[in-house]
């Protein structure tokens, strides 16, 4: 449908939020841009090949990855069982999955703690199971960002399963697939994008986080020190050139994830059209 | 708009699509434990934690000086930033859902960045702005203002990291509602304004307020980027969540989790508010 | 009032949706502007109403050159496709809208307001649904909830886009008849989009032709039908069998009483029931076969083909009176004479 151009309030809308864009968002991230400007290219790279930065890189990267990849598993059952399977309690289960969108990561991050350290219900269980301890590791790391990524993907996967037309698989199945079959060959390609996209998005998010993670992390440096806490650590130390080079690195990484994260988004869009 | 039939959750599975029984009862099995471990659990234990000691214990720690500071410094904060960013929002929103112009995509991708970035580097940008050694920090101390360590810096980092919370609630809602009602009233005779308040506004209002909720909870519970800025001035600049961290790091878990429970209450609060939301408009459909 | 619109055109990106466009429109006309979808119908409705700009050109009411004047000050009432009713507001609401939004000085007490709705609630004849919202509305009631609501400023002039286009068929039978009474009542210059020739037919006093962004004919409905302007109009207005001389032999026309008048002339537009079938008087006459034939009423259709063409669409169709195919009492396989009674002759343009 082609915009009318009669509507009126084009000039001051398009005026407030560019202005306001360019106050709270532009000018300081690209304040931020020209600080790191003002390092040489040795001085950055120096700041970036420290042993303790590449180290909190890797824990940061890989807990994420590890995070979002169990997320989407267990996102995409929970997606599934709560679109097709009738269960009692179902609706108050569904409203719950938002949780961690809503609760501040503060009060995630020690109730976690609180959970899964070597004392806690969680985790004295299984530290006498299992023999591993969660908190105070990686492990907890990965632990708080599956807590902060669940949503992430069940709720992209959610509507694209209640979009998908049944009369697909019962297409299959008039066709002689078996169960396995249409899983595999009609349902899972149809869900796969979305499945991806909630990855992609618990991912970028999982990267980034801090609140949920420090409490249950343990913070040993080489160890369990994520990237957003270095950052700090160094501006407590008033580090600004370290911290400034690491937020750097962080932020084309952010813009590289949603970057992806957008055109994913138009693809499933462009495919969800097809169907 | 038609959806299409989805036979599945309206009327029961059909007999070619029943998945076997034991797969069924495993993925609500698997389902059931993670919400339960992930989700129930943790909003249990924060109560039974903040109850540890009593009642008299729990009050006690929220009436305690530093713990009221906070809460009121939480009220201010959310005080300024949600009427800024819902101004910003449903302008925004009408921008980009009532007219085209080159660059929409990109102002689209703008707004939400403030998503994607680390909380933390909210809070960093601010402080290379305003800190000590930032850019306007010469000048900002000659005058004797302070932005960072104090309630400035910290209403500009919730103002970030809450800058697409309205706006992405309205855009795709404003964008499914259509402009033919505006063009009635407007064809009828009513002003921009009156077309805004009497048929914008009343067909927006439930995203709008769900927007406003959102970013509400969000400026209320914001914990990285105010980590960053606020110096952690017990009674001055401690936001109610960093008043748990704090707390929480004295292992004075009594006050942290009862700090955390008016946190999760808050959650609790925006999510049985937004199911019912969607419960109201499903009945419509 | 009188509507006048001088070299409107306007264009979307590359495609041209109206080239230049002049129209005069009487008072108390009743006007359909007829064309296939993407004539630029809609679009010029939406230029008179101020709903949309055109990139040149002048609109002009009662005189006025408001070409510049948004909608709001253009006396308009408009009613949209889809009736753009407000979903949040009862149908009285919905209707006192536009007489609540007057400035203060101009608007009229809620008594008077409250009289007023009601009278038109009456004159829609739907008073009784005043406290229902649109979404408890059948797709009729909403049409006409939303021309009481275009009617309730007291427009000089109405706009309706596809005003029974969400409608089924049998309810907008009913509300065509309706409007065109209603208007006879109410005497406003009114104009409407449509793209269905036998709609325009029936409601409207005077019919717009459009097609590709400009107009191809205007006229009363009996001057279009009969006198169509060209080879456009006359295919898009009814149904019409067509010969060609540059295909059909101009010996045979010219024995079924097919004569080109003008040298130019090389089309030839039948309509049906301009065809007269007759029993064969003589064994010479042209061999022409009746095929098929249809029952549609109070006429029947023939299907005729000539010997030599064979081909499914130089079939020609022919209507006759249910009384008169009766009496002729024709089978199909059976040879008839036909003769043409009347005929449009176009030239080509290329």
């Amino acid at each position: 449908m082609p915009q009318s151009n009669i509507m009126p309030g084009f000039r001051p809308t398009m005026g407030f939020t560019l202005f306001y864009l360019a106050l709270i968002v532009l000018i300081p991230l690209s304040a931020m841009l020209l600080k790191t400007l003002r390092l040489s290219w040795e001085q950055f790279v120096a700041v970036l090949t420290h042993a303790r930065v590449i180290a909190s890189f890797k824990i940061s990267f890989g807990t994420a990855l590890l995070a979002a990849t169990i997320a989407a598993v267990l996102g995409f059952i929970i997606a599934w069982t709560l679109v097709r399977y009738p269960f009692p309690g179902k609706k108050l289960f569904d409203a719950l999955i938002d949780l961690p969108f809503a609760l501040p990561t503060a009060v995630a991050g020690i109730v976690l703690a609180t959970l899964y350290e070597p004392r806690g219900w969680i985790g004295k269980v299984v530290m006498e199971v299992t023999g591993v301890q969660i908190a105070y590791k990686p492990l907890g790391i990965v632990v708080a960002l599956i807590f902060i990524g669940l949503p992430f993907v069940v709720r992209t996967v959610e509507p694209v399963l209640q979009e998908l037309d049944t009369a697909m698989e019962e297409a299959a199945a008039s066709l002689g697939a078996s169960r396995w079959q249409t899983f595999l060959k009609v349902i899972l390609p149809n869900l796969l994008p979305a499945t991806i996209t909630g990855f992609a998005l618990a991912f970028a998010r999982g990267v980034g986080e801090y609140g949920s993670v420090i409490f249950i992390a343990g913070n040993m440096p080489y160890v369990s020190e994520v990237v957003p806490l270095l950052i700090i650590t160094k501006l407590e130390q008033y580090d600004y050139t370290g911290a400034t080079a690491i937020g750097l690195a962080m932020l084309i990484v952010s813009f590289l994830l949603l970057l992806l994260i957008n055109s994913l988004q138009s693809w499933l869009r462009r495919r969800g059209g097809q169907l | 708009m038609q959806k299409p039939l989805n036979s599945a959750s309206k009327y029961g599975t059909p007999q070619a699509l029943s998945d076997p029984r034991w797969l069924r009862y495993a993925a609500i099995g698997i389902t059931l434990v993670i919400i339960g471990l992930f989700l129930v659990l943790p909003l249990v234990t924060v109560l039974i934690e903040a109850f540890a000691k009593g009642w008299s214990a729990y009050a006690k720690a929220l009436t305690q000086k530093d713990a009221l500071a906070a809460m009121r410094l939480t009220l201010l904060v959310a005080a300024i930033t949600v009427p800024l960013t819902t101004v910003f929002g449903v302008s925004a929103a009408w921008l980009i859902a009532r007219f085209d112009f080159p660059g929409k995509n990109l102002l689209i991708t703008l707004i939400d960045l403030p998503f994607s970035v680390s909380p933390v580097i909210a809070g960093l940008i601010y402080v290379l702005i305003f800190g000590a050694q930032g850019w306007l920090g010469p000048w900002l101390s000659a005058h004797d203002i302070k932005i960072i360590f104090a309630v400035p810096g910290i209403v500009l980092a919730t103002l970030f990291v809450t800058f697409p919370f309205v706006a992405r609630e309205l855009i795709p809602l404003m964008q499914e509602i259509g402009h033919e009602e505006e063009e009635a009233a407007l064809s009828l005779g009513a002003s921009g304004w009156q077309t805004f308040f009497k048929v914008t506004l009343p067909n927006i209002k439930w995203g709008l307020l769900y927007g406003v909720l959102l970013c509400n909870a969000r400026a209320m519970g914001e914990f990285g980027a105010v980590s960053v800025v606020s110096g952690h001035i017990r009674g001055l600049t401690n936001t109610l969540p960093l008043h748990v961290e704090v707390s929480y790091n004295e292992y004075n878990f009594v006050a942290a989790f009862a700090s955390a429970s008016l946190l999760a209450g808050l959650a609790v609060f925006t999510l049985i508010f937004k199911t019912l939301l969607e419960w109201k408009q499903a009945g419509k459909g | 009032m009188s509507i006048v619109l001088s070299n409107i055109s306007k264009q979307f990106g590359a495609f041209k949706a109206l080239d230049s466009i002049s129209l005069d429109i009487a008072e108390g006309e009743l006007v359909a502007l007829l064309g296939p979808s993407g004539c630029g119908k809609t679009t010029l409705l939406r230029i008179i109403a101020g709903l949309e700009q055109a990139d040149s050109g002048e609109v002009h009411l009662q005189g006025d050159n408001v070409t510049q004047q948004p909608v709001k000050n253009r006396q308009i009432g408009f009613v949209f496709q889809h009736y753009a009713l407000f979903r949040h507001m009862t149908v009285f609401d919905n209707i006192a809208f536009g007489l609540r939004v007057k400035p203060r000085k101009e608007r009229l007490s809620e008594t008077v307001i409250h009289k007023k709705v009601h009278d038109l609630l009456n004159l829609v004849q739907l008073d009784w649904l005043h406290d229902r919202f649109p979404e408890q509305l059948s797709g009729g009631q909403r049409q006409r909830i939303a021309l009481a609501r275009a009617l309730a400023v007291e427009p000089s002039v109405l706009l309706l886009d596809e005003p029974f286009g969400a409608l089924d068929a049998s309810v907008r039978k009913d509300l065509r008849l309706w409007l065109r009474h209603l208007h006879h009542e109410l005497n406003v210059t009114s104009i409407f989009v449509t793209h269905d020739q036998e709609e325009a037919m029936e409601v409207a006093s005077q019919i717009v032709v459009l097609n590709h962004g400009r107009i191809e004919q205007k006229g009363s409905p009996s001057q279009i039908y009969d006198r169509p302007a060209n080879d456009f109009v006359s295919r898009f207005i009814g149904h019409t069998n067509i010969f060609d001389l540059a295909h059909d032999d101009a010996g045979w026309l010219k024995t079924l009483g097919l004569v080109a008048t003008n040298p130019n002339d090389r089309i030839a537009h039948v309509r049906p029931h301009h065809i007269i079938v007759e029993k064969p008087t003589s064994a010479e006459a042209p061999t022409i076969v009746l095929q098929d034939w249809q029952h549609l009423g109070a006429t029947i259709r023939l299907e005729l083909n000539p010997d030599g063409r064979k081909a499914p669409e130089s079939t020609i169709y022919a209507e006759m009176p249910n009384d008169r195919f009766h009496e002729l009492a024709l089978n199909r396989g059976d040879r008839v004479a036909m003769k043409v009674k009347q005929a449009h002759w176009f030239s080509v343009t290329a």
